[in-house]
């Protein structure tokens, strides 16, 4: 089975759609592990490094996506969102500008570097601000189509990436893979539970599904690809078919995806939803395999806590 | 400077002073002080440098012009309704829930604004991608102005900006300090002191004028010097020593005017000041 880190299908992508003269991208001295490096090096006119000072780029892209450009930023996650914060608010989400932010290095399997590099709060602060889009993409080919419906789609948007190689839901980079904003896909049926995921916890879903159906339990599994807007129908219809929902996130479950599914499921037709994902905690050192043992995030992990709430709820 | 064209441009700038001056009262809130202190460098820039008119305010080709000390809209906007970008009485609107003229400047709702600012040092970041975008990327001759507030400068956002702009020589960049010296809560000096803003910004690689911001002949000056500089590859900063409250007497030098609306009584002292300033140009 191929992997490819989502970065990597990032930087391949700026290259692929980058012939477009609107295209614009900067970075904050991160270009070679963004990716954003592979852009320069076919089209260094259009590409700026901006030193690090990223609430300067965030602002500064604004002003050159007035003037028409399609304009992609990039640092890791930490840095192009909860840094950055307020100018992503003021000088680009409020101006409803043509901006597209894409994060790399986002959750605990950045590994070594720790809890200081290790993004978990984004998609939440990031969706609460209005006209912003946030898609969270589980592997290569899905990332290189969250990146062309970013360039086809004006406005702002946060694209979340990651460092690890992950791998393959939908096949190699350059697969045709069902891609529409805010549309959830449906990757494999069941009717006791819903597990809803997104970036790499899909891939971990999937591993899930089949632990689950070993044990007699058949769980749907949703890849909710955009937190925002979110695929209200796909949860209300997973509510309303299985009765119990899981959600699957590399990031807190506070604020994110997790949070996004509750908000949903209320105002739809509630059900039990457990939040799977960072506790409320700080990362730590270590290798992302290591890291995602220590905080309980293996596919194993996530059957165990399906099986449990499945007994409780429906045994 | 003809002396025809110094009344004009000083009749221009007393009636931005004076509609600045009814949208606040109008609103009862809003920030005179710094309003009245760049009404004369707003004046300069729109009348003589700016070139843009509410016909060409969408050209990609058009000069550029960005308030990053945001709170000062009701001079941008008494500008812009004085040049015809919309009609003028909408200032006694300013900051009404129905108004497109918000409290800070708001690009998709106001005719003629081509950034949204208000949170200060994001402003001068723009208005540097504007410039990079007319040099590298349309390749075009068009200018970027922006308005910095003193207060502002405490940003670290500005030198960040400061610091690229000189990176990628942006020459047809243009940044106007308001150096009134006073900021919400009193003198800039005893809030957080700049220092030697000149020094600092040269060593940021600017070239830098000092200029009288009430005085026209010292502002276009620093204009032509700007003008003059578009090749060297070295973005212009102009400090323009100014006046908060300029124009109206019980204004002038004082903090308290920052962000406070008169009440009727003195309202009616800077109509009548304002006013005479207005008739005696006009005469």
């Amino acid at each position: 089975m191929s992997e490819m880190a989502t970065r990597d299908a990032y930087g391949k992508a700026l290259v692929e759609f980058g012939a477009d003269k609107s295209i614009v991208v900067m970075d904050a001295d991160l270009s070679g592990s963004t990716k954003t490096g592979e852009f320069k090096k076919v089209y260094p006119d259009r590409f700026f490094n901006m030193g690090i000072a990223e609430g300067n780029m965030m602002a500064t892209a604004a002003g050159i996506a007035t003037c028409g450009k399609t304009v992609f930023c990039s640092t890791f996650a930490t840095f192009a969102s909860e840094r950055p914060l307020e100018q992503i608010r003021n000088s680009i989400c409020y101006p409803n500008l043509n901006v597209k932010i894409c994060a790399s290095h986002a959750g605990l399997t950045v590994g070594e570097d720790g809890a200081s590099h290790q993004c978990l709060e984004d998609m939440a602060v990031i969706r609460s601000i209005p006209n912003i889009r946030v898609i969270c993409p589980s592997d290569g080919a899905s990332t290189r189509l969250a990146i062309k419906a970013a360039i086809d789609n004006p406005g702002p948007f946060y694209i979340r990436l990651g460092r690890a190689k992950v791998p393959s839901v939908y096949g190699e980079y350059g697969a045709d893979v069902p891609f529409a904003i805010g549309k959830s896909n449906l990757l494999r049926p069941g009717q006791d539970l819903t597990i809803i995921a997104c970036g790499i916890m899909v891939k971990t879903a999937l591993e899930a599904h089949e632990i689950l159906k070993s044990k007699g339990i058949n769980a749907r599994v949703l890849d909710m690809h955009t937190i925002k807007p979110i695929d209200k129908e796909a949860i209300a219809k997973a509510s309303r078919e299985t009765g119990l929902i899981v959600t699957a996130e590399e990031h807190t479950i506070n604020g994110g995806l997790g949070s996004a599914v509750c908000e949903a499921v209320c105002e739809s037709h509630p059900c039990l939803v457990r939040r799977f994902g960072v506790n409320d905690t700080f990362g730590k050192s270590g290798t992302p395999k290591d890291l995602l043992e220590a905080y309980r995030l293996t596919a194993e992990d996530l059957a165990i806590e399906c099986e449990a709430v499945y007994k409780d709820l429906k045994g | 400077m003809t002396q025809e064209k110094e009344k004009a441009l000083k009749l221009f700038a007393a009636k931005v002073r004076r509609w600045a001056i009814e949208g606040v009262y109008h609103a009862k809130s809003g920030h005179p002080g710094g309003s009245l202190s760049c009404a004369d460098v707003l004046t300069y820039i729109y009348n003589e440098e700016m070139n843009v008119t509410a016909a060409s305010a969408k050209d990609q080709a058009r000069n550029r012009f960005v308030l990053s000390k945001g709170h000062c809209a009701p001079a941008l906007y008494a500008t812009l309704g004085l040049l015809g970008f919309f009609d003028i009485e909408e200032m006694k609107k300013l900051r009404k829930v129905d108004s497109f003229l918000q409290g800070h400047p708001c690009m998709q709702y106001t005719p003629g604004i081509d950034m949204s600012t208000g949170s200060l040092g994001q402003g001068i970041s723009a208005a540097s991608g504007m410039a990079i975008n007319a040099k590298y990327l349309d390749k075009t001759n068009y200018k970027v102005f922006t308005i910095l507030g003193d207060g502002e400068m405490q940003e670290g956002e500005v030198w960040e900006a400061l610091m690229s702009s000189a990176h990628y020589k942006l020459d047809n960049f243009c940044v106007i300090l308001d150096n009134n010296g006073l900021q919400i809560d009193g003198k800039v000096d005893d809030v957080m002191s700049l220092g030697d803003i000149e020094a600092k910004t040269k060593a940021f690689g600017f070239e830098t004028r000092v200029i009288d911001g009430h005085d026209f002949a010292s502002i276009e000056q620093a204009m032509k010097d700007f003008n003059a500089n578009i090749g060297s590859g070295k973005p212009f900063f102009i400090i323009s020593k100014s006046h908060k409250g300029q124009g109206v007497s019980y204004m002038l030098d004082n903090a308290g005017w920052h962000g406070k609306a008169p009440n009727d009584e003195e309202y009616a002292i800077a109509v009548s000041e304002l006013d005479a300033a207005i008739k005696a140009l006009e005469d």
